[in-house]
């Protein structure tokens, strides 16, 4: 989406009355149209053009991005990396910062650093457990959980100063967000537990992968009852499977994933099982634009990036919307980090 | 016997309860012996009562009352407002497998103690590790009686 005072691509939005970011997404969502977040995968790789090449495919179709903080345990570009070269280009990124790898002390730092470069979504998690990534051996920090992270963060944002009180002298301007499972047990503890994000200071919530729609219904129900739909933006997460033995292996092995046995099967039915799990995909966000009190969908098309333009096309989301969008032509000789081509010269001269 | 603690929550939280009401009376005793030395005793003390009902991990800032009577600190990524998004579909731990939620517990606890929903959806601040080894009752004791002097000072 275009607005008015549109700025150059890199450089902020003015911050409206009543926002508390210089970012696009903030100004989508409260714009009130159906917003699209997509995740984006990190290159285990230091070359800034790795994450332009990824970046590309969503292109016109989406309103925000996140670049996650070691998913699944598992080492990649950092989110910090990813927000700032790809801010600096003019999208608009959420990072997510996980409690799993780092302290009050590294958590604050990194806020007003991303901040500095021009990030303004920040996304708050617990983070998956260290047994479940490439690094079983590390030490699992959880200094803070998700909500006292929500707590810091606003605290240094609102009231411009540190967890220890330490006065800063220009706070983070960040739009913050939290995750949230409706599919896992205790499932009628999980509405209230949004409800404690929403007090902590989230003010968007993107879900775990939804496949089972009657579950995100009662869920919804439930928030919509407590009045918690009215003071955060809910966008469920969905994606596609690429294969009933995929799907399988996924609901055993990831942990937080509901997959029900009626989904399973509808893959295992398709001749092309592939095609099914997007046209899957493009079903649950349907059921999901019917349902009161949701703002948007966020998509983890996990290895299935490419498939994300189609998938948005698929369901009329976007109606006549078309999200923000830079110009190759002219960013590709700004973007910052050198070219891919010197790098190259460089490594091999070593 | 964590389990058993969770299903007895309701008499263990008034048991406790008035325990703190104990402790506010006995504090200038401690405060005569020296708060140093009491807080060795009464952590002595506090971790073999806890430790054997509640597996309690000794963090110094006990939240039993507003987590049903369940330790928090069990949870392998210590976290003290509520379940992450991992727990498995049987309501065992992501962790650990073969161990059930702490959180799962937490809420089946906090519906058997007067007040305890109420309580669990209080958001919890970050945890001040420096307390870690320290008597809770004595803090907790300590915080209710200059809560009360401070409300009949402002009375």
């Amino acid at each position: 989406m275009y607005f008015e005072d549109e700025p150059a691509p890199g450089e902020n939005l003015p911050i409206l009355p009543g926002h508390v970011s210089p970012g696009r997404f903030e100004r989508v969502l409260r714009s009130g149209v159906f917003a699209v977040t997509a995740e984006i995968a990190p290159p285990d790789s230091a070359d800034p053009h790795d994450v332009y090449e990824r970046v590309k495919v969503f292109d016109g179709c989406v309103d925000a991005i996140n670049a996650t903080d070691g998913s699944g345990a598992n080492c990649h570009m950092s989110s910090v990396g990813m927000c700032s070269l790809l801010t600096r280009c003019g999208y608009s990124m959420v990072m997510q910062i996980s409690g799993r790898d780092r302290n009050r002390i590294a958590i604050q730092g990194d806020v007003l650093g991303a901040s500095a470069m021009g990030v303004s979504n920040v996304l708050c998690l617990t983070g998956d457990g260290v047994q479940s990534g490439d690094q079983p051996g590390a030490k699992p920090v959880f200094d803070l959980d998700c909500m006292s992270m929500l707590s810091m963060i606003r605290t240094m944002r609102d009231e411009a100063r540190f967890l220890s009180g330490r006065k800063l002298s220009h706070p983070p301007e960040v739009f913050l967000g939290a995750a949230a499972n409706p599919f896992a047990p205790p499932l009628d503890f999980r509405p209230l537990r949004l409800a404690k994000k929403v007090a902590a200071g989230a003010q968007f919530v993107q879900t775990q992968y939804c496949f089972d729609i009657d579950m995100l219904r009662e869920y919804m129900k439930r928030v919509c009852d407590m009045g918690i739909h009215e003071e955060v933006y809910i966008l469920p997460g969905v994606g596609p499977l690429a294969s009933a033995r995929s799907a399988n292996w996924i609901r055993t092995n990831v942990a937080g994933v509901h997959i029900p046995d009626d989904i399973i099967k509808r893959l295992e039915g398709a001749e092309d099982q592939t095609a099914e799990g997007v046209q899957i995909c493009i079903d649950m966000i349907q059921q999901i634009q019917e349902i009161e009190g949701l703002h948007g969908v966020h998509i983890m098309a996990y290895r299935q990036e490419d498939r994300v333009p189609e998938i948005v096309q698929k369901t009329g989301i976007l109606a006549d919307r078309k999200p923000w969008q830079p110009d190759w032509s002219t960013l590709a000789a700004q973007a910052p980090g050198p070219g891919s081509a010197a790098r190259k010269r460089s490594v091999a001269s070593h | 016997m964590r389990r058993w603690s969770m299903r007895n929550a309701e008499w263990l939280y008034l048991f406790y309860e008035g325990l703190e009401r104990v402790m506010v009376r006995l504090l200038p005793l401690f405060e005569r012996l020296g708060i140093e030395r009491s807080d060795r005793a009464v952590e002595w003390v506090e971790s073999i009562v806890k430790g054997f009902l509640f597996d309690s991990q000794s963090c110094g800032q006990c939240t039993l009352g507003s987590t049903g009577m369940v330790c928090p600190m069990n949870c392998p990524k210590t976290l003290r407002n509520g379940p992450c998004g991992g727990v498995r579909a049987n309501g065992n731990c992501e962790v650990k497998p073969e161990m059930p939620c702490v959180w799962v517990m937490a809420w089946e606890g906090s519906q058997q103690i007067p007040g305890g929903v109420d309580a669990i959806r209080v958001v919890q601040g970050a945890i001040d590790t420096s307390l870690r080894g320290h008597s809770s009752w004595l803090h907790a004791a300590r915080e209710r009686r200059d809560a009360v002097v401070e409300t009949v000072r402002v009375l």
